[in-house]
């Protein structure tokens, strides 16, 4: 008998209408959205259900609450992981037969999945930007005690953030929130990670999806270092003269520039005085979104806001208003020149990239067309120019994820274990 | 290939009042297959964390063999922990999927491709060595990532309740197939479960933890036959052994209204702290049915019988005379009598069984602890 249970902090009766009863693997095309997806052992699907994209996966009861409570807890924790909706248990086949349990959770919108990315003529340090933020999501991970039990870049989704990009963990199957993660799981976590990517790369090779030029053992090293450097920069205890109390800013500002803020730093002096010890003790990422949201109310990434508070300053300058309140001048910034701008993208061509990176690639492509026409291009300007001759010839990422739809089918084959 | 020793052993998670693995002391024998069980947080997956480098030894150590390992990297332990993750590259052929951490090790083409083909004869896969892993079924998967860990040729082999995400019927066939593949290894290897009948199907020898103390090791045998302790006891064994606590009188304990004779050492070994009781345990296949009035013999009330086939299995209360007793099997709350199915009793009979000579189990009603 069926039995079909839902278990969501906001259940939505829309759900209900999916056909359950059929082994997702064989549901019909007309509710799934053929996006591309990364290599997974379980079936997994996407729906659009009620203007919304979904990823639903099949596995066993006890792995799906777990996953599904997991997710939760990052989400709580405010790290960046897909967001989990629902559980479906108690599913019955149309033959009498239980079928497995489903783990819904929210499609990552404008999210790449690293194939994606590497089958697109990217500029060639794509792998480097790769790596560099799944580093600043492994370290975010470690800081508030996840074990991740499983990094890769199938479990990882990209999305650009200004010129880099920012990662997001997709799959806490194996994963373990701890209190606080002991070296060796950090190592451990770190040497998977590195050792998956290389296999990841070693299958676009095989696959011809990747340049020749690639060194995936080099990308792999790159991870360890990125990681490394990350990490020490954000927990190493420092040590130094008393009369050098200027380091204590100097290590403040560093991390701020690495896009976290300290949120509390331990400072020992020794019995003497002369030697004086920092470690942070909190640090928090999204030290530029944080501030941009602060005084706009924009809510973006963290590189888009270091680039639009960059722009901020700028406009400042050029608008001579030094000595005004930065609060009042960030309102006036947003309503001369963000808005506008945004706004003279027509709306079919706006839904391609989230507004804030539309307005990073418009500002790199006022730079380009000022040093073409030597002159200051004004941003409205600079936007319909952008529209014409760079928008228009872009896929559309909220969609179809950079990938022809030749393409997204690649990828189709799931392989289960 | 190696031994592994964990030489008081001990995990205290920051935070909390009791060690999750304390004082652990356990000798693994080089290409053993050892099983670590006990009931859900006894300190398993712990044990076999501290081993893999994954949690802190916050005191005593850990060896493979006469290397001192306990605060080396895990990557530089020379283990490797199979099923953990298995994805397979659909590009890649099986050989390269198999072989590929060999690659980025830098081991040498002819190296590789040879270790890859010593592992696929082993594991059955060499016929499919050139094609992708799209042609494979899903056990054959299961087996290429098996391969996976093979190749790199470890000194010992971690899993950790890898059969847990199967179905039954698969589960006892990955038991199987494990098992008889370990045993063609010879590869070290420390296995968790909390199954008891997969440790004893599986295991060399079997480890019980139980609140993170090792109760027992030995072979299975050993541990069904002497169960050291009244919790290996109840633990081992399906069904479970009953396992009720008695007065002694006279050198026998007073099960029901029958007199159990205890032997001599046991009835010297008890202690003030036992208050004049043992107690006494009795696997289900260890009790004879025989006529009332039989020396030592009790009586069952049957209040279920359940028929296997070439088996059956009488669930009843024992009858007594001088109030009631905790005498139950496992967390079942009854008597477990195994009888011959041609003969089977009817719901609210009475039967009469005696313990057969040499299959009781008497401990320490104070300490729990073997006295027999
Ligand atoms: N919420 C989501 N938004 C966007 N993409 C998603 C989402 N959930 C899953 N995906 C895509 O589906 C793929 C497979 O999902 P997932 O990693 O959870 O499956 P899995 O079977 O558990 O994988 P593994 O074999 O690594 O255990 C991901 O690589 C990702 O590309
Ligand atoms: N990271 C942790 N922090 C605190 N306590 C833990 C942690 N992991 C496990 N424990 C506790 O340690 C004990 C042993 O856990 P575990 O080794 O997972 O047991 P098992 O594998 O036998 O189920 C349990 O009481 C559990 O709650
Ligand atoms: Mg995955
Ligand atoms: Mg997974």
């Amino acid at each position: 008998m069926e039995n079909l249970q839902i278990t969501a902090a906001t259940p939505e009766s829309a759900l209900l209408d999916l056909p359950w009863r059929v082994p997702l693997e064989d549901w019909p095309n007309d509710v799934l959205a053929a996006l591309p997806r990364g290599i997974s052992r379980h079936v997994v699907r996407f729906v659009r259900l009620k203007g919304r994209m979904l990823a639903i996966k099949e596995t066993r009861d006890h792995y799906a609450f777990r996953e599904y409570e997991l997710l939760r807890r990052l989400h709580k924790l405010e790290v960046p992981a897909v967001v989990p909706l629902a559980v479906v248990t108690g599913r019955v086949g149309d033959d009498g037969e239980p079928l497995e349990a489903a783990i819904i959770t929210e499609h990552l919108a404008f999210s790449l999945p690293y194939r994606a990315v590497f089958s697109q003529a990217l500029r060639p340090d794509t792998a480097t930007r790769l790596i560099d933020a799944l580093a600043v999501l492994l370290v975010r991970l470690h800081l508030v005690g996840f074990y991740w039990g499983d990094v890769s870049l199938s479990n990882t989704l990209f999305r650009r953030d200004a010129d880099r990009f920012a990662a997001y963990l997709v799959d806490a199957e194996t994963g373990d929130l701890h209190r606080e993660l002991t070296s060796g799981q950090r190592a451990y976590d770190l040497d998977l990670a590195r050792t998956n990517i290389i296999g990841e790369l070693f299958d676009l090779e095989a696959g011809e999806l990747l340049d020749e030029e690639v060194d995936a053992i080099g990308i792999g090293d790159a991870l360890v270092e990125r990681y490394t450097e990350l990490w020490d920069a954000l927990t190493k205890v420092e040590s130094f003269s008393a009369d050098e109390r200027w380091r204590v800013d100097e290590r403040i500002r560093r991390l701020n520039d690495l896009g976290f803020d300290v949120g509390e730093l331990a400072i020992v002096t020794d019995i003497d005085g002369t030697t004086v010890q920092i470690q942070p003790k909190v640090v928090d990422a999204g030290h530029h979104s944080r501030r941009l949201l602060r005084l706009t109310g924009l809510d973006v990434q963290d590189n888009q806001a270091r680039r639009l508070l960059n722009d901020l300053d700028s406009w400042r300058a050029a608008t001579d208003r030094l000595n005004d309140s930065e609060q009042l001048v960030a309102h006036d910034w947003l309503l001369h020149s963000f808005e506008p701008t945004i706004a003279a993208v027509p709306r079919d061509l706006r839904k391609k990239l989230e507004p804030a990176q539309l307005f990073h690639e418009i500002l790199d492509h006022r730079w380009y067309l000022s040093q073409r026409v030597h002159r200051d291009v004004p941003m409205p300007e600079a936007a319909i120019s952008y529209v014409d001759q760079v928008l228009r010839h872009r896929p559309d990422e909220q969609a179809v994820l950079g990938l022809p739809p030749e393409r997204a089918h690649e990828d189709e084959e799931t392989l289960l274990g | 290939m190696a031994t592994v020793t964990f030489d008081h052993a001990t995990r205290l998670y920051p935070g909390t009042e009791r060690p999750a693995v304390d004082q652990l002391n356990l000798h693994i024998e080089d290409g053993e297959f050892l099983v670590l069980v006990g009931p859900s947080g006894c300190g398993k997956s712990t044990s076999l964390r501290m081993l893999a480098g994954l949690e802190d030894v916050n005191g005593g150590r850990i060896l493979i063999g006469d290397r001192d390992v306990t605060d080396v990297q895990p990557k530089d332990r020379d283990i490797a922990m199979v099923f953990q993750n298995y994805a397979l590259y659909p590009h890649m052929s099986v050989a390269d999927n198999m072989g590929f951490a060999l690659k980025i090790a830098g081991t040498p083409k002819a190296e590789i491709r040879q270790r890859v083909e010593e592992a696929a004869k082993i594991l059955d896969l060499t016929e499919y060595l050139d094609r992708k892993p799209k042609a494979l079924s899903g056990g054959q998967r299961q087996r290429v990532a098996m391969g996976r860990a093979i190749v790199r040729q470890p000194q010992v082999f971690l899993m950790d309740e890898p059969l847990s995400n199967l179905d039954a019927k698969l589960r006892v066939q990955t038991r199987t197939q494990i098992a008889s593949l370990q045993r063609r290894l010879g590869v070290t290897t420390v296995y968790v479960t909390h199954d008891q009948t997969e440790a004893l199907t599986m295991g060399d020898r079997i480890a019980v933890l139980n609140k993170g103390v090792l109760q027992q090791v030995g072979t299975p045998r050993e541990m069904y036959d002497q169960p050291a302790n009244v919790f290996v006891a109840g633990f081992i064994g399906s069904p479970a052994m009953n396992i009720g606590t008695f007065q002694v009188k006279d050198g026998a304990a007073l099960v029901g209204n029958a007199q159990v004779p205890l032997e001599r050492t046991v009835v010297d070994a008890l202690t003030e702290a036992d208050g004049g009781k043992v107690t006494v345990g009795f696997r289900p296949e260890s009790l004879d049915v025989v006529g009332s009035g039989t020396a030592g013999s009790f009586q069952v009330e049957v209040n279920l019988v359940e028929e296997l086939g070439s088996d059956a299995f009488v669930y009843g209360s024992l009858k007594s005379d001088v109030g009631a007793s905790d005498l139950s099997a496992g967390d079942s709350d009854q008597v477990i009598v195994r009888i011959d199915p041609r003969e089977v009793p009817m719901k609210g009979d009475t039967i009469n069984v005696a313990i057969k000579p040499g299959q009781s189990h008497v401990f320490s009603a104070a300490t729990g602890n073997r006295l027999s």
